[in-house]
């Protein structure tokens, strides 16, 4: 009796479990076919493509802090980027760094006078093997086909692990809601919200409406935006005719913007 | 043994009959407070608001019912296209093209944000969080 009675409690208990696990998993399957499924979709017409975009930037044309202040300006103003006082918020996609930094592994105590107070522009690499890729537990930091490292900004969960592993200091963290530190919103381009990473996008969006990035288009041709896999590619022609040095290469990130110096 | 059995006699009665009942009784009417409370004054269903601009424009890139029902899996599908791919142009089953853009596309046309997407939002008792992000842009006049 007691026996039969637990039986039939089991077999109705497991039952209930699972009528009420089918609709769960129906649900989970649909989710996945929703990421799954591509709609009826196109690029824009007269979007600029390559392979895999590059940057090469040529310090001989940027020799003060002045020279590098539009195209930072200009950036941070078409992005929504946010002006915070506290140091320990500040958020940069483009911003001036001196060579000791931003090329640690190159400095030695008799280093040129020149290239020692020299400011350099830095910005996210776009990395060939990017480890802010790897890193990404929810693929919001991922690699596009043209070679750009993206954000989905839905995506990030505000883990920072991509912070962690950007040995470039590239990205930086929404620790308060932006908005109200945007001085004048650009109503084409949405802002961010707290608690997500974000960092330089190489101008993904001008791209797609076949424009240069805004920092090279400020840049008077101190800039030059290309594809580095077109051995014709302007970025090409430049690379074969100058000197190049690229940001902490023994690391193995393959960064893809390149300083004349 | 007999100690037992007296115990088990007395089980059977019911103390504090009346207090007990009186408490039941109060605890389900105060439980279906909000039931009888609300009755008959469900808040009508709220329609949403066309602008002129869309008014005019007949049809949105879809038929209404199904933008009506679908539109939260539209979106969710042109921010993959977008964010992802960079897939940026839409093409629906007449071959128009549309720019995937909430912001720059959508509320262009709807510019009455509280009137076309909060009514309903609001009533449903959903808070999509978009517009952490994406900027409402209600046409000057
Ligand atoms: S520079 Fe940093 S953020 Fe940019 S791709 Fe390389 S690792 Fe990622
Ligand atoms: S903070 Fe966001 S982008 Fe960075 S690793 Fe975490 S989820 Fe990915």
């Amino acid at each position: 009796m007691e026996n039969s009675r637990r039986t039939f409690l089991k077999i109705a208990g497991i039952s209930a479990l699972g009528l009420s696990a089918k609709p769960v998993l129906d649900a989970f399957a649909l989710d996945i076919d929703m990421l799954n499924k591509k709609i009826n979709a196109a690029p824009k017409n007269g979007a600029l493509t390559a392979k895999r975009w590059g940057m090469v930037i040529d310090t001989r044309k940027l020799e003060t802090e002045e020279a590098l202040k539009p195209m930072i300006e200009v950036c941070h103003k078409i992005h929504n980027v946010p002006v915070h006082e506290n140091k320990r918020h500040e958020i940069k996609w483009i911003w001036e760094e001196g060579f000791k930094h931003a090329f640690p592994d190159l400095e030695h105590e008799y280093v040129n006078e020149r290239v020692e107070h020299l400011p350099f522009l830095v910005l996210c690499n776009h990395c060939k093997d990017a480890p802010c890729v790897r890193a990404c537990p929810t693929k919001a930091t991922f690699k596009q086909a043209d070679g750009i490292v993206a954000m989905d900004f839905h995506r990030c969960i505000g883990c920072r692990f991509c912070m962690a592993a950007c040995p470039y200091g590239s990205r930086s963290f929404n620790f308060r809601d932006p908005r109200p530190f945007i001085a004048e919103i650009n109503k084409k381009y949405p802002t961010r919200m707290r608690g997500v990473v974000e960092k330089c996008n190489f101008c993904s969006e001008r791209l797609d409406e076949g424009l240069q990035p805004a920092c090279v288009e400020a840049s008077n041709g101190a800039l030059v935006f290309g594809d580095l896999e077109n051995p014709e590619s302007e970025v090409r022609q430049l690379l074969k005719t100058n000197y190049t040095i690229r940001r902490k290469v023994a690391l193995g990130t393959g960064p893809s913007v390149y300083y004349i110096v | 043994m007999s100690q037992n059995n007296h115990h088990d006699k007395e089980e059977k009665k019911m103390y504090n009959k009346g207090e007990v009942i009186t408490g039941l009784v109060l605890f389900a009417v105060i439980f279906a407070f909000p039931f009888w409370y609300n009755m008959g004054k469900a808040a009508p269903v709220p329609e949403p608001v066309l602008t002129e601009q869309a008014k005019a424009a007949k049809e949105c890139i879809k038929p209404k019912a199904l933008m009506k029902t679908d539109h939260m899996q539209i979106l969710n599908d042109w921010r993959n296209s977008v964010a992802r791919d960079r897939n940026r142009i839409y093409v629906n089953s007449s071959n128009k093209e549309f720019d995937m853009s909430l912001s720059n596309n959508c509320l262009d046309c709807h510019s009455n944000k509280a009137e076309f997407c909060d009514k309903c939002h609001t009533y449903a008792s959903v808070s999509p969080y978009c517009w952490d992000c994406h900027i409402d842009k209600p046409k000057e006049k």
